[in-house]
């Protein structure tokens, strides 16, 4: 996994509620075999039009977004079916953090697995950032993890609360299969005490 | 000793590791598998050499992708879908897992099969790169979705790194009125708490309506809790979930049958136990209702007529017009002036034996509208086969449906089971998504007794009216 370092950024305003999963990548992209090369289909339906053209209204298709790392979303983004090809998705194109009011917790989880902050902030904060996300491509938010704050291309400074473990893995780029690992002891212990004690699982 | 709820006791049953800042490795007793989120993480297997801890404890099928036309034998034709399928049929082998493949006669949706084979026991942990994993969560065990690189960790440790989640209760007090069934409970559920509304909850559901349902019915409630944000609902085992355990292919028996049971009594939630949130709903005022736009919370009475923007609030203001424009639909339209073009009876919410036992009542002796798509997709291959033998399958073919093989089918049209542009829908699945079942279709969710009457009118329908 790719580390998570400060970075200073494009942020697509997205405010529309409850953008789910099958939103972010529709079905006929979860056939894939592979987790990379989705990013060109994220938000499919919504981005192209039945002919195949890009749908000019959407905001990933104008100038100043195309190069977005940073989206800006309305409330419960991600919910819906537990795909994580809707995290690779949008890592394929470039997002590496998402902001809104609220995730779906399988989303939310999937993110930190692929190396994207999801940051969450109150109301209050989301109109501030989505205001600032509209001012287009001169507008360029700092997302600084280590610190647990975003700056505005304004200078306003909002601050956010993140699990410290998973805070640590996204800045290190740490796998969880090699920690879990060094725990087998402790796995072990567990299936012997099963063994006896719920013989019939 | 304080008291617990019911997910208190089997989180701490399951604790294999704590760490100091409360992050847990839960053991995971069940993972069940298909093809669509599964062949990275086999794949991420492969690469660092690593095995499946547990294939004993690991249950494959393929349902997403394969076709229910009763040609099925004879390949998938979109490559893709074909690739992913053999991806699956090998990882299966390879890796040594519990595997049923296409031509197996217990083939079926992995969230119908699970309990079917036994697989699905009280008070056990169980995890599936699948959102309606939650199913499960009907024979009060921990169960929920996850996605692939949680899959490959449980793959490889059978464990899976968690935090607790808040406890909440929904209660359904009384007695069901007629016409009304399971899925209206879970969409009443979800109208009344809005898709956000058990985001970071384990549902405990409970009461006097839920007590009353068969284990068809809890697996229809549990299965949507995902609907309404929350990762697992669950409900206490009782004589109803034993009896339907019992003498299942892969549940205990003898001995060790009367020692689980033991154990499974003492799995529900103790007097005084803390919830961090209770809803109740009096099952008496729950009515047959459909979804009228294009996220799952947007439930109403079939009796109703279709809202305004303007009757919501904040964001929901947008939301809502931008699922009236989609769905085509003007606001103060009676609902059941709707007319529709398909019905699709079938997926892991309800592709049930009862399901199609409910649906087939209200058509018995009718037909199916003039011109609709009109599909029946049992769960599995034994539902499929248990339906037949009961002359179901006869009441569905004389009435004009479609009689398929088992899988997920047009719940979500992974397979060829899609609907096109502006094509509505009388649906038994989860979601009504923009797009979920075809680019540009319109979804309206109800129960298989209500998808029915809609085939028979070729309009949303009270069932009440056709009882």
């Amino acid at each position: 996994m790719e580390k998570f370092e400060k970075m200073t950024a494009i942020a697509a305003p997205m405010p529309l509620i409850n953008i789910d999963t099958d939103m972010i990548i529709p079905k006929q992209f979860l056939k894939t075999i592979k987790r990379s090369g989705l990013g060109v289909s994220a938000f499919h339906e919504m981005r192209y039009q039945m002919d195949g053209t890009e749908n000019p209204d959407f905001v990933l298709n104008q100038d100043a977004y195309r190069n977005a790392n940073i989206l800006v979303a309305g409330d419960n983004f991600g919910c819906g079916s537990s795909r994580e090809h809707a995290p690779w998705a949008l890592l394929d194109f470039g997002v590496r953090c998402v902001i809104s009011t609220s995730f779906a917790d399988i989303f939310y989880n999937n993110c930190f697995k692929n190396g994207i902050l999801p940051v969450i902030v109150t109301d209050k904060e989301l109109n501030v950032l989505m205001q600032d996300a509209e001012k287009g491509s001169n507008a360029r938010m700092v997302i600084d993890l280590e610190n647990q704050l975003i700056e505005t291309s304004d200078g306003k400074v909002i601050n956010f609360n993140v699990d410290q473990h998973r805070k640590h893995c996204l800045i290190n780029g740490l796998d969880d299969i090699g920690l879990t690992m060094e725990k087998a002891a402790s796995i072990d212990m567990f299936e012997k005490h099963m063994a006896t004690n719920a013989p019939w699982v | 000793m304080a008291p617990k709820t019911l997910y208190d006791k089997i989180w701490d049953a399951h604790v294999a590791h704590q760490g100091d800042d409360g992050t847990c490795l839960l053991y995971i007793d069940r993972h069940l598998v298909h093809e669509v989120t599964s062949p990275q993480a086999f794949e991420g297997l492969r690469m660092s050499g690593r095995k499946v801890r547990a294939p004993e404890k690991t249950i494959a099928v393929p349902d997403h992708n394969v076709p229910t036309t009763l040609d099925r034998l004879k390949g998938i034709d979109n490559e893709e879908s074909r690739i992913q399928v053999e991806a699956l049929d090998k990882n299966a082998r390879e890796f040594g897992v519990v595997y049923y493949p296409v031509d197996d006669i217990r083939q079926g949706i992995v969230h119908i099969i699970g309990p079917e084979q036994g697989w699905t026991l009280p008070g056990m942990t169980i995890v599936c790169g699948d959102s309606h994993t939650a199913t499960h969560g009907a024979f009060g065990a921990l169960a929920h979705g996850i996605g692939t690189s949680e899959v490959e960790h449980v793959l490889a440790t059978q464990t899976l790194i968690q935090k607790k989640s808040k406890n909440m209760r929904v209660e359904i007090t009384g007695k069901l009125s007629e016409g009304v069934t399971a899925k209206d409970i879970t969409l009443a559920v979800i109208g009344e708490t809005g898709t956000a509304g058990g985001t970071g909850y384990v549902i405990e559901y409970c009461g006097e309506a839920i007590r009353s349902l068969s284990m068809e019915g809890r697996m229809t409630v549990c299965n949507m809790a995902i609907e309404g944000g929350a990762r697992a609902g669950l409900i206490a085992p009782d004589e109803i979930t034993f009896n339907y355990c019992e003498g299942r292919p892969n549940a205990p028996t003898g001995k060790l049958w009367n020692e689980a049971v033991r154990y499974w009594r003492t799995l529900f939630s103790d007097d005084r136990a803390h919830f961090d949130k209770t809803i109740t709903l009096q099952g008496e005022n729950i009515v047959p209702v459909v979804t009228w736009g294009t996220s799952p919370e947007d439930v109403l009475p079939v009796t109703a007529t279709v809202p305004a923007a303007n009757d919501f609030k904040g964001g929901k203001v947008n939301a809502a017009q931008r699922s009236l424009d989609y769905m085509g639909l003007t606001p103060g339209t009676r609902l059941q002036d709707v007319e529709i073009d398909a019905v699709f009876i079938g997926s892991c919410t309800n592709g049930r034996i009862e399901d199609l036992r409910a649906a087939a009542e209200i058509v018995k002796g009718k037909k199916v509208q003039d011109g609709l798509i009109a599909i029946v997709v049992p769960g599995s291959g034994l539902v499929r086969l248990q339906a037949e033998e009961e002359g179901l399958a006869e009441i569905f073919k004389q009435a004009g449906f479609e009689w398929r093989l088992a899988g997920c089918s047009m719940c979500l049209g992974m397979n060829p089971d899609q609907l096109g542009p502006q094509v509505r829908c009388a649906s038994t699945s989860n979601r009504n998504f923009e797009g979920r079942q075809g680019r540009g279709s319109r979804t309206h969710l109800m129960s298989p007794a209500m998808a029915a009457a809609a085939a028979v009118t070729g309009k949303l329908t009270d069932v009440r009216e056709l009882m």
